[in-house]
């Protein structure tokens, strides 16, 4: 980037109060296992795992539950020794509440380990043993995409990237489990940042950390000081600076092309918390069966960052926290900005929940929409770079291909346009309906295109059928005819 | 989708219990993001109000009663229109908003200030009526209803609108009382010769037709007083270009505006200026004098700023405040009217789709045309 595009650079995003403390700065607390925990089967981006253990059959903690089904899957694991009580559907953490598959253990209360494989020393393995390990102990992005982590080590080894760039911004307000994360296991993650280098073959790291975290900069510098390939670099603090697009300029100055990948431009994003799992799962041979969640929200009545068994009922987890301080008007599951609502508690903790927000009135701000005014702020805001004002007025009039046009596909629901909004136009939900919708009439008119094959294919099929039909009673026919014709001769022949 | 606690809570395993009850919200699905920075409508709108009190009141202590009588008619005209409207539509009433009020304001402070009451009713039907709620309301009007009132009144009523008085402030012998006052804004009796005046552009207008020297003119003593002191005649968002240039800052400080657009308004008009006066002072009145005068200072801060009328990026309101600028100076300087912020203003409202469908910001990853970046390697 030159000088002046430094200058005159677009001052993307917005500055929402961070309300991280005093959440942050409370040591993680260990909860209790609870007597149930609920495992999904897709707990990642790709196809659910496929279940490898039976309805009463005994497992250890660590033990696999499922493996992964097919390239882009995961496998995932019992968070608890006990036995197998359900395998079936529970409602989805996610705003419909609709049913997934999952596991359902019943806890014996011992929580016994199952013996890990531990490699003597994983830099003696190959990068593709390595990546192979990190996916057996099904390691997905811990940011909240959940994208299965070794896909990207082999993609980031394929693409011969040279940077990898550990994320460690969590610009999303209220959340602190990356920060305690990096202010207590700082050594664990600068060991999983040296194994995820050694398994993509990249020369050096650079961790970006917002500047609101000055202790979590400070733990990370000190643990990477002995490792002269990682350095430890503040961000400014500016949501959502956490987006890979927008973390990779910051910290490199490249910019990805829309239709490519990190990795085409040689780079790979990894969160700090994937950086721990690959560490424990490599250093200690551990599956990812728990993980840090911030509680927060003023209705929270312990706000604090807890160590939780994947599988734990939210609502059980609120309830070893202390519950509610108050009526929570809204609870959120992941960040105020691009967290989904839930629509009760009987969700468990996945690997991607990064933390439960129990929102009073006042924090979550609702009112009703108002027209636009076309004041530009979401412009300003977008760190895209696009126009949601005219995105939303395109949507709105049904006009999803204008939408289209204007760079609809570009745009990462990171809620800055709505953040700013002072009509309160509900513009992120604009963009997934018409990114929804639009998927759904691709959908169809591929549906539609198969159809149309199908059938001309089947119209010529009739047509040849017959053809064929004819022209093998013709050629009958004509046999026929040679036959009589040849008898016919030989009759003559014996008369003459 | 199901509902929250419906058909997906029935599978539940051991019928996990719906979380309804103390505690916990019925679950609705609300969209994300689930905080907000507190900008609103109504408080935009009070900000750009408040930034207008100060050279308002100093424009009513200025021009007394008569001047207090024509701004409240105006802004109850706009308000009524408003909700007439609303009411016709069957439309919910956005009166909330501020936005009717700060229409009516600007109009009113764009108006001579002894005009007759029927001017400021008049003129705040048509902003509304014809230059807002016909196109849909807030957000939809293509050009500044303010401006497009005041137009039809200049085209329509040219006597009214150029009748300007010399300052009589509250207080001083001569000056109107309350009671008075009203019978002037309601009976519209001719204004006294004593206090008629000219504003200085239409002053000077009138003397260039007549093919005078500026430079002779602006010295003589029957020319208006022009100063940035405001004592003087003109509108009353005119005399008090220095409160209104306060105001208009404390707006791009608070964040409500930004500074390109007036800085790009006041640059268009006063580098043509500059110029001009440079090569013929006898033609050109001076950059300064087109600065003081006039809507300039209004214009450049509070109309061409108006959100919905004006394009949406940085370099958009670039062209389209050095447009407003350079069109003013045409029309002072060459046109049949005096003042030419309005039409202006109304001129280049008509180029901001185009603006803004030529100047759109760079989406990362992609170049100016909205392909995508080609890798390096490529």
């Amino acid at each position: 980037m030159g000088f002046l595009e430094r200058v005159f650079a677009r001052p993307w995003g917005v500055h929402p109060e961070d309300r991280k403390r005093p959440a942050a700065d409370v040591p993680a607390v260990p909860v209790a296992v609870p007597e149930k925990v609920y495992i999904p089967l897709a707990q990642h981006v790709g196809a659910p795992a496929r279940p490898v253990v039976l309805v009463g059959q005994k497992v250890l903690k660590g033990q696999c539950l499922a493996e992964a089904a097919g390239n882009i899957s995961a496998p995932v694991h019992a968070s608890t020794s006990g036995v197998v009580a359900a395998i079936g559907e529970i409602p989805a953490p996610h705003p419909s509440g609709l049913p997934v598959q999952a596991v359902t253990i019943a806890a014996d209360g011992e929580d016994r380990w199952c013996e890990g494989e531990v490699p003597a020393d994983p830099f003696a393995l190959a990068p593709q043993e390595a990546a192979r390990r990190v996916a057996a102990a099904g390691v997905v992005g811990m940011g909240g995409a959940t994208f299965p982590s070794a896909v990207k080590l082999a993609l980031g080894l394929r693409a011969k990237i040279d940077t990898l760039i550990v994320n460690g911004s969590e610009c999303e307000p209220y959340l602190s489990c990356d920060d305690r994360l990096m202010r207590d296991r700082a050594a664990e993650i600068v060991s999983g940042i040296r194994l995820i280098l050694h398994a993509t073959g990249a020369r050096e790291a650079r961790v970006g950390i917002e500047d609101n975290k000055p202790e979590a900069i400070a733990a990370m510098g000190e643990a990477a000081a002995r490792h002269g390939e990682i350095r430890v670099l503040p961000v400014p603090a500016r949501y959502p600076m956490g987006s890979d697009r927008q973390l990779i300029v910051e910290l490199t100055g490249r910019e990805v092309p829309s239709d490519a990948r990190a990795a085409d431009v040689g780079v790979l994003v990894h969160n700090v918390g994937t950086a721990f799992a690959v560490h424990e799962a490599l250093r200690l041979g551990r599956p990812l069966v728990e993980r840090l969640v911030t509680l927060n929200g003023g209705a929270a009545a312990r706000p604090g960052n807890y160590r939780v068994p994947v599988g734990m009922l939210a609502a059980d987890l609120f309830a070893a926290a202390g519950g509610f301080a108050g009526t929570p008007a809204r609870l959120v599951m992941g960040g105020p900005m691009m967290g989904t609502v839930l629509p009760h508690l009987q969700v468990p903790v996945v690997k991607g929940t990064s933390g439960f927000l129990a929102l009073t009135a006042a924090e979550a701000a609702a009112r009703e929409p108002a027209p636009c005014i076309r004041c530009g702020s979401c412009i300003r805001a977008c760190p895209m770079g696009l126009l949601p004002l005219e995105m939303s007025a395109r949507i709105r009039a049904e006009d999803l291909s204008g939408a289209d046009g204007l760079g609809l596909r570009d745009c990462i629901a990171c809620g800055c346009c709505a953040y700013v909004c002072p009509s309160r136009s509900p513009l992120v939900q604009y963009f997934h309906y018409a990114k929804g919708e639009m998927s759904a009439r691709q959908r169809s008119t591929l549906r539609q295109e198969s159809t149309r094959k199908l059938a001309a294919a089947r119209v010529e099929r009739v047509e040849r059928e017959a053809r064929e039909k004819a022209e093998a009673a013709a050629r009958r026919k004509a046999e026929r005819d040679a036959a009589k014709a040849r008898a016919a001769a030989a009759t003559a022949g014996e008369a003459a | 989708m199901s509902p929250p606690n419906g058909g997906g809570m029935g599978r539940t395993p051991e019928g996990a219990v719906p979380a309804e009850g103390p505690g916990v919200p019925a679950g609705a699905v609300l969209p994300s993001p689930h905080a907000h920075g507190g900008a609103s409508v109504s408080r935009t709108m009070g900000l750009v109000m408040a930034a207008l009190a100060p050279a308002t009141l100093f424009g009513f202590w200025m021009f007394g009663w008569p001047a207090v009588h024509l701004f409240m008619m105006t802004l109850a005209a706009c308000v009524l229109a408003e909700y007439g409207c609303q009411r016709l539509m069957g439309r919910r009433s956005s009166l909330g908003d501020g936005s009717a009020v700060l229409t009516g304001w600007l109009l009113a402070l764009s108006l001579p200030p002894w005009a007759p009451g029927w001017i400021g009713v008049l003129g705040g039907a048509i902003a509304i009526v014809v230059g807002k709620q016909v196109f849909g309301g807030l957000g939809q009007n293509p050009f500044n209803p303010a401006m497009v009132a005041r137009v039809v009144l200049l085209v329509s009523f040219p006597v009214a609108m150029t009748q300007w008085v010399v300052p009589v402030p509250m207080g001083s012998p001569g000056a109107p009382d309350f009671v008075h006052g009203l019978q002037i804004t309601l009976a519209a009796p001719p204004l006294p010769d004593a206090i008629a005046s000219a504003s200085l552009l239409g002053h000077a207008k009138t003397e260039l037709s007549r093919g005078a020297d500026l430079a002779q003119v602006l010295g003589a003593a029957a020319t208006p007083p022009h100063d940035w002191t405001g004592l003087r005649p003109g509108s009353l968002g005119e005399t008090g270009a220095l409160l209104l240039l306060a105001g208009g800052l404390f707006l791009v400080f608070a964040g409500v505006i930004g500074w390109h657009l007036p800085a790009a308004v006041l640059l268009g008009l006063a580098v043509p200026a500059l110029v001009g006066h440079a090569l013929a002072p006898a033609r050109f009145l001076p950059a300064d004098l087109h600065l003081v005068s006039g809507a300039t200072v209004l214009g450049a801060f509070f109309i061409a700023t108006d959100y919905v009328t004006s394009p949406n990026t940085t370099a958009g309101q670039w062209l389209f405040g050095l447009g407003i600028g350079v069109l003013t100076w045409i029309i002072r300087s060459f046109g049949g009217y005096p003042e030419g912020m309005a039409f202006a203003v109304l001129l280049m409202n008509a180029l901001v789709p185009a603006i803004d469908r030529w100047l759109r910001p760079r989406i990362l990853g992609r170049d100016r045309a909205g392909r995508p970046l080609a890798l390096p390697g490529d």
